[in-house]
C-alpha cells in the first residue's frame, strides 16, 4: 500500500477549498456584512443615548411583549408541533400528504397575507372572534392575538425538525422495550422522547427565535397599542418613520444581543441534553 | 516545504478565490437582473404616498404624451408608492427619485436634512408652497350616522369608538392628530394662529390644556392602532370595528365610492386641518440624471388645469379655482386652519407632539396599563 502523500488536514473529501470559499463570502456577504454594519453604526452612538432609548418603560414594556408572547408561542408550538409531527409519521390516513403539504403552508405565506387573515377570522365581527366574543373571550387586538399569529408562523419550525427524527426512530427499540416489560407509556416517556428531545428543542428554539423578529403579521393582529401590544420590531420602525437611524439601531443592536444570548443558552441546554441522552444509551 | 506540499496549497487558494468569485458572479448576476434595462428615451421616477397610485397613472399617461408630442423624445414615468415617510426613508437610501409627492412637508424636509438631496427652499420653487391640491381631515361613519357624530366633541363622547392610525408611523395620522388639536384652539380662541403668535397668554395655555386633555380623551377611545391610514380604513370598514374613522377627504370619498354609499357616509365637522400634500425635484438626481428640465415640466404640469381637473376627479382639492364640472366631485365648503397658523412649521409641530416623549407619548404614559375604553 502507498502511504500518504501529505497529511490530510481537511479530511479525505476533495472540493475543500472550492466549497469553504462558497461558504465564507456567502455568510460574509449575506450575514456578516449586514451585521457588522449595524454594530458599527450602533458604535457610534454614546452609551449615554443608548442608555436613555433602552430604559424607557414603552421600551421596556414592548421587550417583555415581545418576548413573552415568542415564549409563549413557542411552548404551543412545543406541544402540539410534537402532537402534529407524530400523527403525521406514527399513523397512516386518507390525506396523510395533504396534511403534511399544508404545514409548509406558514413559511410560503406573506407574513402580512397571514396576519390579515387571522384578524379576519379573529376579530370580534369575525368567525372566531363572534363565537369567542360572548365567551369574553378577546384574541384579536390583544397580547393574546400577538400569540396566535406567532404560533401560526413558528408552527412548520417545529413539525420539521421533528419529523425526520420520529421516522428515524427503530422500531426495535420500542420492540426491546415492550420485551423488557415496558407499558406504553414508559416506553413513551422513556425511550420515544427522550431519542427526539434533542429535535424538539431544535425545533422550539427555531420556533422561538423566528417570533422574535416576526413584524408582518403581527402589527395586524395586535392593534399595536403603546405599553400593551406593542412589539419591538414595531418600535424600530416606528423610529425609522421618524428618521430617527440611531434610535432604531439601538433598538435593533438590543434585540440582537438578547436574542443572540438566548439562542446560545437554548443551545447550550441542548447540546447537554443530547450529550446526556447520547452517554446513557 | 516540499513541492508538491507548496502545488497543493496553491491548488488550495485556487479553489478558494475561485469559490469566492463563483459567489461574488453569482450574486452582482442578481444585483443586474434587478436593475431596469436601459432603454430608449427618458425615464422619471415619481415617489409617493399610497393614495396617489391611480391619480398619478392618469396624470403620467397625459403628461408624457404631450411631452413626447412637444420634444419627440420618449418619456416613461415610473411610480412608487407606500408609507409617505417610509417612501422618504427610501429615497434618503438611494432610491433614485427625481420627483418626490408626499403627505406631509415633514417628509420632504427629512431629504434636505439627510444628504442634502433636496434643496432647502424646495416649498418656494412652485406655486402654492409647491401643494398642487390637498385635503382635509373629515369623519366617516356608518350608514345613517348612528352614533350621532356630527362634529369633532361627538368623538369624545362615551360610547363612541374611534378609528385612526398611529401618529408616530402614519403620516396621515398625524394629520388626523393636528386636525383634532387646531379643533380645540379654535373652538376656545376663535382662531388657532392666536397659539403660535401669542403662545404666553394665559387664554392659550388654557386652551393648549384642553387640547391635551382632549387628545388623551380621544386616544382613549381608540382600540387599535393601526400603523398606516389604508391599515386603519380597513379596520374600520372590514372588520368592522368602530364607529367614526377619521381619514383624509380623498380616502374616504373612495371609499363611499366604492363600497357602496349605502355603507357608510361622510361627516364634515365645522372645521378641519389643510392637509398640503406637497411636491419637491430631488435635486442631487435630477443633477446626476441630467433630468432637471423634464422633472421642473412634469411637477409644473400639476398646476395646469387639464391636471388638476383630475386632482379632483380623484377627489383631490385642486388648489386653482373654477375647477368644476358635472364629472367631478362636489367639494363642501369648510373652514380649514393650517400647519403654519398651527405651529409656523411642520418641525415645530413634529418636535413638541411626535417626537419621543412629546404629546402623543405622553398621552399614552398618562393612560399606560389602562384598559382602552370599549363601549
Amino acid at each position: 500500500m502507498m502511504p500518504l502523500k501529505h497529511p490530510q488536514r481537511f479530511g479525505l473529501l476533495p472540493g475543500f477549498g472550492l466549497t469553504m470559499g462558497i461558504t465564507l463570502s456567502f455568510l460574509g456577504m449575506l450575514v456578516i456584512l449586514p451585521f457588522a454594519a449595524l454594530v458599527l453604526s450602533a458604535s457610534r452612538i454614546s452609551p449615554g443615548t443608548f442608555l436613555d432609548t433602552l430604559v424607557n418603560p414603552r421600551v421596556l414594556a414592548s421587550f417583555r411583549v415581545t418576548f413573552l408572547a415568542a415564549l409563549g408561542a413557542a411552548c404551543v408550538n412545543a406541544v402540539f408541533g410534537f402532537l402534529v409531527a407524530w400523527t403525521l409519521t406514527r399513523y397512516s390516513f386518507p390525506g396523510r400528504r395533504l396534511v403534511d403539504a399544508m404545514i409548509d403552508l406558514p413559511f410560503a405565506l406573506p407574513t402580512a397575507v397571514s396576519g390579515i387573515a387571522l384578524t379576519a377570522l379573529y376579530a370580534p365581527g369575525g368567525w372566531l372572534g363572534s363565537l369567542l366574543e360572548p365567551l369574553g373571550v378577546k384574541i384579536a387586538y390583544t397580547p393574546a392575538g400577538i400569540v396566535v399569529a406567532l404560533i401560526f408562523i413558528g408552527f412548520p419550525f417545529v413539525v420539521r425538525t421533528l419529523q425526520p427524527a420520529l421516522a428515524d426512530l427503530e422500531e426495535e427499540y420500542e420492540e426491546a422495550a415492550a420485551s423488557l416489560g415496558a407499558n406504553r407509556w414508559q416506553t413513551f416517556v422513556k425511550v420515544i422522547f427522550p431519542s427526539v428531545l434533542p429535535a424538539l428543542l431544535t425545533g422550539t428554539t427555531m420556533a422561538f427565535a423566528r417570533a422574535l423578529g416576526e413584524y408582518g403579521s403581527v402589527v395586524f393582529i395586535s392593534g399595536n397599542m403603546p405599553y400593551r401590544t406593542e412589539i419591538v420590531p414595531l418600535l424600530i420602525i416606528t423610529r425609522l418613520e421618524q428618521f430617527d437611524y440611531a434610535g432604531a439601531t439601538v433598538l435593533a443592536v438590543a434585540m440582537l444581543a438578547v436574542s443572540f444570548a438566548l439562542l446560545l443558552l437554548a443551545n447550550l441546554v441542548q447540546w447537554r441534553i443530547t450529550r446526556y441522552t447520547y452517554e446513557r444509551s | 516545504m516540499t513541492r508538491k506540499k507548496v502545488q497543493i496549497h496553491a491548488r488550495r487558494s485556487v479553489h478558494l478565490i475561485m469559490g469566492i468569485t463563483l459567489c461574488v458572479a453569482v450574486v452582482s448576476g442578481l444585483c443586474g437582473c434587478g436593475g431596469s434595462a436601459e432603454n430608449q428615451g427618458i425615464t422619471l421616477l415619481n415617489v409617493s404616498y399610497d393614495p396617489t397610485r391611480e391619480l398619478y397613472r392618469d396624470i403620467n399617461a397625459l403628461f408624457t404624451r404631450q411631452w413626447t408630442e412637444k420634444t419627440g423624445v420618449p418619456l416613461t414615468i415610473n411610480q412608487s408608492h407606500g408609507g409617505s415617510g417610509k417612501q422618504a426613508r427610501a429615497v434618503i437610501e438611494g432610491l433614485p427619485a427625481d420627483v418626490v409627492t408626499l403627505a406631509l412637508a415633514y417628509d420632504i424636509d427629512a431629504l434636505v436634512e439627510h444628504g442634502g438631496l433636496v434643496a432647502s427652499n424646495w416649498a418656494s420653487r412652485f406655486p402654492h408652497d409647491s401643494v398642487p391640491f390637498y385635503s382635509t381631515i373629515v369623519f366617516l361613519v356608518r350608514k345613517g350616522n348612528p352614533k350621532g357624530i356630527h362634529d369633532w366633541n361627538d368623538l369624545v363622547r362615551d360610547e363612541v369608538s374611534v378609528i385612526t392610525p398611529n401618529p408616530k408611523t402614519s403620516g396621515g395620522a398625524r394629520w388626523n392628530y393636528l386636525a383634532a388639536w387646531g379643533h380645540v384652539l379654535t373652538e376656545k380662541l376663535g382662531d388657532p394662529a392666536i397659539a403660535a403668535r401669542e403662545p404666553e397668554r394665559p387664554e392659550v395655555r388654557e386652551a393648549q390644556e384642553a387640547a391635551r386633555q382632549f387628545i388623551t380623551e380621544l386616544f382613549r377611545r381608540v382600540p387599535v392602532l393601526d400603523s398606516g391610514a389604508r391599515a386603519a380604513t380597513t379596520t374600520f370598514v372590514q372588520r368592522q370595528i368602530g364607529d367614526v374613522l377619521l381619514a383624509w377627504e380623498n380616502e374616504a370619498m373612495l371609499a363611499t365610492r366604492e363600497l357602496g354609499p349605502e355603507q357608510f357616509e361622510i361627516v364634515y365637522p365645522s372645521h378641519s386641518i389643510l392637509a398640503e400634500t406637497p411636491v419637491a425635484i430631488v435635486d442631487k438626481v435630477v443633477d446626476t440624471r441630467g433630468t432637471r428640465e423634464v422633472a421642473t415640466a412634469y411637477l409644473e404640469f400639476l398646476y395646469t388645469p387639464e391636471a388638476q381637473r383630475l386632482a379632483a376627479k380623484h377627489y383631490f382639492r385642486p388648489v386653482m379655482p373654477d375647477i368644476t364640472g358635472s364629472d367631478l366631485p362636489a367639494f363642501p365648503q369648510i373652514r380649514l386652519f393650517s400647519i403654519r397658523d398651527l405651529y409656523g412649521d411642520w418641525k415645530t409641530a413634529h418636535a413638541i407632539h411626535f417626537s419621543d416623549g412629546g404629546i402623543f407619548d405622553q398621552v399614552y404614559e398618562a393612560s399606560a396599563g389602562k384598559e382602552v375604553k370599549t363601549p
